[in-house]
């Protein structure tokens, strides 16, 4: 999802999402972690407000709002909960919320759709969390007076007891007559003061707070992922899309298809024909001998070649003006050096482990139950209801763990649940429905991150920087989207060339918005993939022409920027900046890049060493981060998001692309669409800046600066920029 | 067909080329061995038979007639055990989806080299990506792992 700092959702979406409320279940993450199953409602728990839960046999549950996918949500918003309750980490629980809004509305959206995304999770729950678990502990001490007969402003409340003297009862113990008391109104609660915290910004120990809450379930093979979910007599169906994007079925030869033992139907939905089997294996081979003739007409044909000359024919041409200061572009000209350069993006999948699916369980007339692992699941909600003529209200989702996302499973067009509902109508919903996306799918099927070019300009005089351009042409992600009113800018293709925070006296930023058939979607950092990349690596050329070390004048021009710059001198002072490299075990030139970048209301900066061997192969041997994201939740979870998303990023940055081939993608599995390996995994170190602000995301921030540290490495060490990504292993 | 599972015999009476993953998943609800390509490529469906870590998505269940399956469920061994242990300690895991083929894959590697150098572990550990990047924390849980091992 694009910063938040910009997002306001239209008013079609407030009125296509609100108030479709439904009451759902939950579902829980593993032994340790279960508190109910997917077929049963939970078990003697009682609500005190909408997140928590206590049950009669002590535990508390949090519901989460968001989706858990591996960045933390399930340790971080739960951890929030505990603190204010004064409870015992031991006795905490998680389980997704049903889809309802506007009760768990995402407030960085405006509240109206249940979404995670824009890494909001922690900072829009921060304040909500708090009093949901301090009104949660007002609650048990007024049950606790009642049945000690005192005041309820003389019961203590400790690692999950309410104690008045010698008298003193559990949460779980309390949890009935908690749950008959009125909740306080949340704005009345008093907060804990900081200094009070026993959770919230502490490390993992062992007789205290133990570590991520979903980590048990996760290495023991019980933790449940939509794609495990598969109740008896559940069938799946995959589905034959269009090879190029935009083209439409003419007809299609089913008779081989139907032919193989297994295949039930053969159905065709807006965007394919479906194969039904009653499993895996049978759907595949059905779909492998299924004949599709395709209409496209109205189908992206073009190479990418020849999308990037069209590309490069409008950076000729003014575009849409995002940022002027100064004389803009008009300070470009005058005396001194202009430097201009252009850096090539490609389309990136997300390639999350665990392939999109969801299981419908639908009953003709009268619901649909959706298991998914969704980041948006009241779109989904509306979409399915749509499509199978039910009233919002008996849509119910329940939503599981999800094996990765990086902002896949965040579709304003709820696609995955738009297929698998066409084809649960089509079956009459006489047996559950599992809709799988194949690797290949995943991979060759879209939801790309844009590819772009950016054109960068810079006017170096006197040693100073005085001009800067940055002209970008990008497919537009959010427009025809409900998440943009029409007409209006799509600034998350800019985010972070429009706010470049350096003091530079002319700055002019614009960009072009061709359209493609090609489906494009938020990838984990959005805009800043592209927008940290070419305002960093290009800020170092700049540099290098003023003849200015590129740490020294980052600092010189980020001196109104004191969160940037703290960042930016943790990382440099912790990598040695400046101090030489020790020589690599193999030869080649050693050198350091820097990169700082502001995101998602977080600050990273980010160190790269690189070793270039003499014909021109390179390692990124280790990488020094420094973050500021406010307040911490969980140490640990900030430093695994940040290694996390270092990973992320290089992935991108070294091996992945998208190619298209007269309109269809020319990748297809892991095996030429290069993911990161260990092998190539630098050793990491982060440092986390002590902070009293309020807490703001890690999900998405560590993954902006690691291209261009990494770029200007390599430029340090051979004197050449990278203008086209992905770099690959020489230079 | 008779299959050893988990040190269970089970009877296989499915497709001669159903690889072994889906009848894991599907047929005995062993769903801790995750699909991720079904080509062999990332590692998540990896299971070890007759301790050798093997890809559930390319082989026949057919194939491995006689043969000791062992997946995430039924993981008793003291390298196994190890490997559970330290990925706790560390919290390594994030998204969780490859967790099974890593930690399966990082006990067949310590069963066989119980004291493996870094670039051992890189080497043995290399096949199975994790599209969150835990590479950091896999790194130092097998070496911890190798520590618990030879305490």
């Amino acid at each position: 999802m694009a910063d938040t700092t910009r997002f306001i959702p239209s008013r079609r979406l407030v009125l296509q999402v609100i108030g479709l409320g439904a009451a759902g279940f939950a579902v829980g993450c593993g032994p340790d972690f279960r508190s109910a199953s997917a077929t049963g409602g939970p078990v003697g728990k009682l609500a005190l407000g909408p997140f928590v839960k206590i049950g009669t046999d002590n535990t508390v549950t949090v519901l989460l709002k968001h989706i858990e996918f591996g960045q933390g949500v399930s340790t971080g918003l739960t951890t929030i909960v505990a603190e204010e309750m004064d409870a015992d980490w031991a006795q905490m629980r998680f389980e997704h919320a049903p889809a309802e809004v506007p009760t768990y509305g995402n407030a960085a959206f405006g509240g109206a759709v249940q979404g995670t995304g824009g890494s909001t999770a922690i900072a829009n729950s921060w304040d909500q969390l708090r009093r949901a678990g301090a009104g949660a502990r007002e609650m048990l001490r007024q049950a606790a007076a009642a049945q000690f007969k005192a005041d309820p402003a003389d019961m203590l409340v400790v690692n999950g007891r309410v104690e008045f003297g010698n008298k003193s009862a559990t949460f779980g113990e309390l949890a009935e007559a908690a749950a008959r008391i009125t909740p306080p109104d949340p704005a009345t609660l008093t907060l804990k003061d900081p200094s009070a915290f026993r959770f919230i910004g502490k490390e993992k120990a062992p007789d205290l707070v133990s570590g991520r809450a979903d980590s048990a379930a996760k290495i023991n093979g019980t933790a449940q992922y939509a794609l495990d979910y598969a109740p008896e007599g559940t069938l799946t169906a995959l589905l034959v899309r269009s090879p190029k994007f935009g083209g439409k079925v003419a007809s299609f030869d089913d008779a081989a298809t139907r032919a193989v033992p297994g295949v039930t139907d053969v159905i065709q939905i807006s965007n394919g024909v479906a194969v039904v089997a009653a499993d895996f294996w049978t759907a595949k081979k059905g779909r492998d001998a299924l004949v599709v003739t395709w209409d496209d007409s109205g189908a992206e044909t073009r190479s990418t070649d020849a999308i990037t000359a069209d590309y490069r024919k409008l950076l000729s041409q003014s575009g849409f003006e995002a940022r002027k200061e100064g004389s803009g572009g008009a300070g470009l000209k005058g005396a001194g050096k202009v430097l201009t350069a252009d850096f090539e993006f490609p389309y990136l999948a997300h390639a999350p482990m665990e392939p999109m699916n969801c299981t419908l369980e639908y009953k003709p007339g009268v619901s649909c139950l959706i298991h998914s692992g969704s980041q948006m699941p009241t779109v989904d909600q509306a979409v399915a209801a749509g499509i199978l003529g039910l009233d919002p209200k008996t849509v119910t989702v329940n939503t599981y763990l999800a094996g990765g996302s990086f902002g896949r499973r965040a579709t304003p067009d709820a696609d995955l649940v738009a297929e698998a509902a066409q084809v649960a109508k089509a079956i009459d919903g006489r047996a559950p429905l599992k809709l799988m996306w194949t690797r290949e799918d995943d991979i060759r099927s879209g939801k790309y991150r844009p590819m772009a070019i950016h054109r960068m300009t810079a006017r170096v005089n006197n040693g100073a920087i005085v001009g800067w351009s940055d002209r970008t042409t990008i497919q537009s992600i959010m427009e025809g989207t409900a998440f943009l009113p029409p007409g209006a800018p799509d600034v998350s293709s800019i985010e972070g060339s429009n706010d470049i925070p350096y003091a530079i006296p002319n700055i002019a930023v614009d960009v072009h918005w061709p359209k493609s058939p090609v489906s494009v979607l938020w990838w984990r950092s959005v805009g800043h993939t592209h927008t940290a990349f070419t305002k960093e690596h290009f800020f170092d050329q700049a540099a290098k022409e003023a003849g200015k070390d590129p740490l020294a004048l980052r600092r010189e021009l980020l001196a109104a920027h004191p969160r940037l710059l703290n960042v930016l001198n943790l990382a440099a002072e912790k990598a040695g900046w400046g101090t030489p490299l020790p020589a690599g075990p193999n030869g080649g030139t050693r050198a350091r890049g820097i990169a700082v970048h502001h995101s998602f209301q977080s600050y990273v900066a980010e160190v790269a060493e690189v070793t270039v061997k003499p014909d021109g192969q390179f390692t990124v041997d280790r990488v020094v981060c420094a973050v500021d994201c406010g307040i911490v939740i969980n140490p640990d979870i900030v430093r695994s998001q940040m290694e996390g998303g270092i990973g992320y990023g290089l992935s991108a940055i070294l091996g992945e692309a998208i190619t298209l081939k007269d309109g269809a993608p020319v990748q297809t599995n892991f095996f030429d669409y290069p993911v990161l390996r260990m092998a190539q995994m630098p050793k990491v170190e982060v440092h986390i800046v002590p902070s009293a602000e309020a807490p703001t995301g890690v999900g998405e921030p560590g993954v902006p600066p690691i291209g261009p540290a990494v770029a200007n490495a390599l430029f340090a060490a051979t004197g050449r920029p990278v203008h086209k990504l992905p770099i690959g292993t020489k230079v | 067909m008779q299959l050893t599972i988990n040190g269970k015999q089970v009877d296989y009476q499915g497709a001669e080329d159903r690889p072994l993953l889906w009848y894991l998943r599907e047929d005995l609800k062993l769903t801790g061995t995750k699909y991720g390509c079904g080509v062999a490529a990332c590692g998540a469906c990896t299971v070890l038979v007759d301790g050798q870590p093997t890809r559930a998505c390319v082989t026949p269940a057919s194939s491995l007639e006689g043969k000791q399956i062992t997946t995430i469920e039924g993981l008793d061994s003291l390298a196994g055990k190890a490997v559970q242990q330290a990925w706790t300690e560390m919290d390594v895991v994030q998204c969780g989806w490859c967790q099974s083929g890593q930690i399966l894959t990082a006990t067949a590697l310590l069963t066989a080299t119980p004291q493996p150098t870094e670039k051992e572990i890189t080497d043995g550990m290399t096949g199975n990506i994790c599209r969150c990047a835990t590479y950091h924390r896999i790194r130092g849980a097998v070496a911890r792992a190798s520590e618990i091992l030879g305490a």
